[in-house]
């Protein structure tokens, strides 16, 4: 360790306010900016058309790819928009974070020839952004009412897709949720970057537009309310309870300040008002190898944080964020370690100054440490190893299988009137369209059976 | 590097590449810009008589395009030359002599009547330029007036007005044919008639670019209405190569010499004009979307093209493909191809597919053992080049043929390599016998 960097350790340098107001505004703008209608037309003639489309096929919400795309080149914009929400109501949310490079553009026909796909993802983006910015008449309205009523709990994309297809049906939609604003992670757990301009709770304003759906905010279930209640008081429910809990990286944290959880961080800075009020370590660790990883690195670099490491225990193809969202990170300034798993965290005093990692290696197929270790000089180390699911609340009324709640296809889990989907349901790949998807069919199931 | 010079009618270019006669040859100063870009020579904008004939000034120019704004059809309204008879004549002289290497013909449109050309031809000629082409062809306004298109639709006035040209003018006469006829044979036929050295085809075709839906108006319209046009661009080549084959095929007309125009924009689509019968081509289109460097770039190809191919002047070219076509009464019914799919360079795109299914043959698979798989079924292949023509990726799908002896799949039989055409074939109740057997009687 040289002299300066142990000045450096001395000093934990938590603060906000690093950064100009011009920088703070230039940092947090759009990651990806809308297209132009001509970019869009431009990118829309790529699109081969295909029979039974691969795209469309690798699209956990079965959107009609070519046909919306279409749509765009013909200038229809309010059908194309129809094509991609028919399918995925929030397919605005969508175009903005699916890893569309493992999804749809992973699929696109023109990887073969070319290498370089139509960008779904964007286009998808135009066409939602262009048809919410001049809605004009109620794209999808309620059926006749069916006098059913049924509860959503959870007000992220499982729910709200759930609720928004269940509306559609002509039942009475009741959906509670612990946070203050509906959307779930749409809200409080992504990256600033991927949804300005208050998309998340634009997008809730335009999905309970349709009518027929209460949302009842601040209410956490096991709490305020059981699900013994909901099941008596409904017709259906649907657990889209998102995933609670933080996992704990395993080893004995100091009484010290600095030590994080990375969706905290993520949340806190989505919900404030003005980015100078967020603090940011000069020398940030984050721990662990997915979106959430990803996306607390490159947002503390933008606040201003000198030194921002993403530290791994295994190899980058391992990594959950995809290798898009990797080179995103590197773009940004952040380095990412492999190969280290946490040992200790290092404190003087009741200040952070660093972490202490053993190197990893695969040997016959497991993984195990080295020996060797290394310090990162630290005042802040965000965790960010994976959230898990708290069934607590549940009380004993649904079957659970590996933590979480384990369903049919459609979603219907142990208890007849009891349906799940989203992260908390057993297989989940922690994807939102996934969770959207769940929430759809659900809600078609749901439907049937009230209709039984 | 070929030799790209040309000699057409006697008149020399040092390329075969012309401007049509249309906007970008309406005065000195653009042709002099066109010169100094490398044309090989223009065909001045049509002259009339004076009083000069007004223009309208709003929209001339419409244009069909694709969503990358790329032209793909170009219509416009604007009549002959706005300007006075002696103007135009000044200029032509002053530039024909200061390029004397390029060929410099003048367009004329005069009413259908004697006096009015012989009055005109002796001022035309006397500017030095190297020949004049009659526009019988332009199908908007001065067609209203008895003149362009109306005259080139009755071929009886097209040999008249012909005749006249050679009576009372030395230079060569390039009659310029309208496409908005019925059979480009009978007004080619009239040309030759009447005297004229060569035709030049095809002119404008009549055409409406679209409608405004929001306003219900025709687009692009001149206030509250509009007024159709003529349709030129790359859209218009596959009709315009179609009638400078007819002309250059038939027994009446073959050997005229034709000066093609319709949807050249690039070298390749020269070449095949010239291969079609076309001494020169003339360009207009090209010339209005991207300015005049382009000629370079079709010199350019077309040497390239020359040089790979063995080719030392463009003469060698002219008519090369001509003998390729016949009627299709001609066509050998004993001559089979199936499609293949190169598995290799296949993208899985599917439209092969799912277009012979829908609207040919049902002749491509979807899947193999489960897997998505396209691949021609034979039984079913009539061999009719959809699949072929609607690939995104080229050469991807090819059209292989059936040898002599080789059973075709679909009907079970031997491929025979007999040449047997439709006069003959059994299922034509005007059949001829066929040639061995009226022997044997």
């Amino acid at each position: 360790m040289t002299s300066t960097d142990s000045a450096a350790a001395a000093t934990s340098d938590i603060r906000a306010g690093r950064l100009d107001a011009a920088q703070y505004s230039h940092n947090f703008c759009d990651a990806h900016p809308l297209m132009t209608l001509a970019e869009a037309r431009i990118e829309a003639d790529r699109c081969y058309y295909c029979f039974e489309a691969p795209c469309q096929t690798a699209c956990p919400t079965g959107i009609d790819v070519p046909s919306f795309i279409q749509r765009i080149a013909d200038n229809n914009i309010r059908g194309s928009a129809h094509a991609i929400l028919s399918a995925n109501p929030l397919g605005g949310m969508c175009a903005r974070v699916c890893p569309t490079e493992v999804l749809c553009e992973q699929a696109c026909v023109r990887n073969t020839n070319e290498d370089k796909p139509v960008e779904i993802g964007q286009l998808q983006r135009y066409a939602t952004d262009a048809y919410m910015a001049n809605p004009g008449a109620p794209m999808f309205t309620r059926a006749k009412a069916s006098g059913r009523k049924v509860a959503v709990v959870g007000a992220g994309p499982a729910g709200l897709a759930c609720a928004h297809g269940l509306a559609r049906q002509g039942h009475d939609v009741v959906v509670f949720d612990a946070n203050a604003k509906a959307g779930g992670l749409n809200e409080y757990g992504l990256a600033t970057y991927k949804t300005v301009d208050d998309f998340a709770q634009k997008e809730v304003e335009w999905l309970l537009s349709i009518g027929g759906i209460d949302i009842r905010s601040r209410y956490a279930l096991g709490r305020d309310i059981s699900l013994e209640q909901l099941v008596q008081e409904h017709d259906a429910v649907f657990l889209g309870l998102g995933l609670a809990g933080v996992n704990d990286i395993g080893i004995a944290e100091p009484d010290a300040s600095g030590v994080r959880n990375a969706v905290e961080f993520i949340a806190e800075l989505r919900q404030a008002r003005d980015y100078a009020t967020v603090p940011v370590g000069r020398r940030v660790v984050v721990i662990g190898g997915g979106m959430t990883a990803v996306d607390a690195a490159v947002q503390s670099k933008k606040l201003g944080a000198e030194q921002v490491t993403i530290v791994y225990r295994r190899g980058a193809e391992s990594m959950s964020a995809s290798g898009h969202e990797q080179d995103w990170a590197r773009t940004n300034g952040v380095t990412i370690r492999h190969w280290a798993a946490p040992r200790e965290v290092l404190a003087t005093g009741a200040k952070v100054t660093g972490m202490r990692f053993a190197a990893t290696a695969l040997k016959d197929g497991k993984l195990v440490e080295t020996g060797e270790t290394f310090d990162l000089q630290a005042d802040t180390v965000l965790k960010a190893i994976g959230q898990s699911f708290v069934a607590q609340p549940l009380g004993a009324l649904v079957e659970l299988q590996g933590g979480r709640i384990t369903t049919d296809a459609e979603g219907q889990t142990s208890h007849p009137r009891i349906w799940a989907g989203g992260d908390c349901r057993v297989g989940g790949r922690d994807l939102t369209v996934e969770a959207v998807e769940h929430g759809k069919r659900a809600a078609l199931a749901i439907h049937a059976a009230l209709s039984a | 590097m070929a030799d790209l010079t040309t000699d057409f009618l006697g008149i020399k270019s040092p390329n075969p590449f012309w401007l049509a006669s249309a906007p970008p040859t309406d005065k000195e100063y653009n042709v002099v810009r066109a010169f100094e870009a490398g044309w090989g020579g223009v065909v001045w904008k049509t002259l009339g008589e004076d009083p000069e004939i007004v223009n309208v000034y709003g929209p001339r120019y419409g244009a069909l395009i694709g969503n990358d704004r790329r032209v793909i059809g170009f219509n416009n309204i604007e009549l002959i030359s706005d300007r006075p008879l002696q103007t135009n004549l000044d200029e032509i002289r002053r530039v024909k002599r200061a390029w004397p290497d390029r060929a410099m013909v003048v367009s004329l449109m005069v009413p259908c009547e004697e006096a009015s050309w012989k009055r005109i031809l002796p001022m035309v000629e006397d500017t030095g330029c190297d020949g004049i082409e009659l526009n019988f062809g332009c199908p908007h306004g001065m067609s209203e007036r008895g003149m362009g298109a109306s005259v080139g639709q009755v071929p009886e006035y097209i040999e008249m007005v012909a005749r006249w040209c050679k009576t009372y003018c030395r230079l060569p006469v390039i009659v310029k044919l309208t496409p908005n006829i019925t059979d480009i044979r009978y007004p080619a036929r009239a040309a030759k008639a009447g005297g004229a050295d060569a035709v030049s085809l095809i002119n404008t075709i009549n055409s409406i670019m679209g409608v405004d839906l929001k306003t219900m108006r025709m687009s692009p319209s001149v206030g509250p209405t509009g007024s159709h046009g003529g349709y030129c661009g790359t859209a218009v080549r596959p009709i315009a190569l179609n009638m400078v084959a007819e002309i250059a095929r038939d027994p009446q007309t073959a050997g005229l010499p034709i000066s093609g125009i319709g949807g050249v924009h690039t070298w390749h689509d020269a070449a095949e004009f010239i291969a079609l019968g076309a001494g020169t081509v003339q360009v207009c289109t090209a010339a209005m979307v991207y300015g005049f460097r382009i000629v370079q770039d079709m010199c350019d190809g077309l040497s390239n093209f020359m040089d790979e191919q063995g080719y030392t002047s463009v003469a060698q070219m002219v008519g090369k493909a001509v003998p390729s076509i016949t009627s299709w009464n001609q066509l050998n019914m004993n001559h089979i191809e199936k499609a293949v799919i190169n598995q290799d360079s296949c993208i899985q795109c599917g439209r092969c597919h799912v277009v012979c299914e829908d609207t040919s043959h049902q002749a491509i698979t979807a899947a193999k053992d489960g897997k998505r798989h396209f691949e021609i079924k034979e039984e079913e292949c009539v061999g009719c080049n959809l699949c072929v023509s609607i690939c995104p990726v080229p050469d991807t799908i090819t059209m292989r043929m059936l040898a002599p002896g080789e059973i075709d799949q679909r009907t079970g039989k031997a491929v025979s390599s007999d040449y047997a055409n439709w006069t003959t074939h059994p299922n034509n109740p005007m059949r001829k016998a066929a040639a061995p057997a009226a022997a044997s009687l």
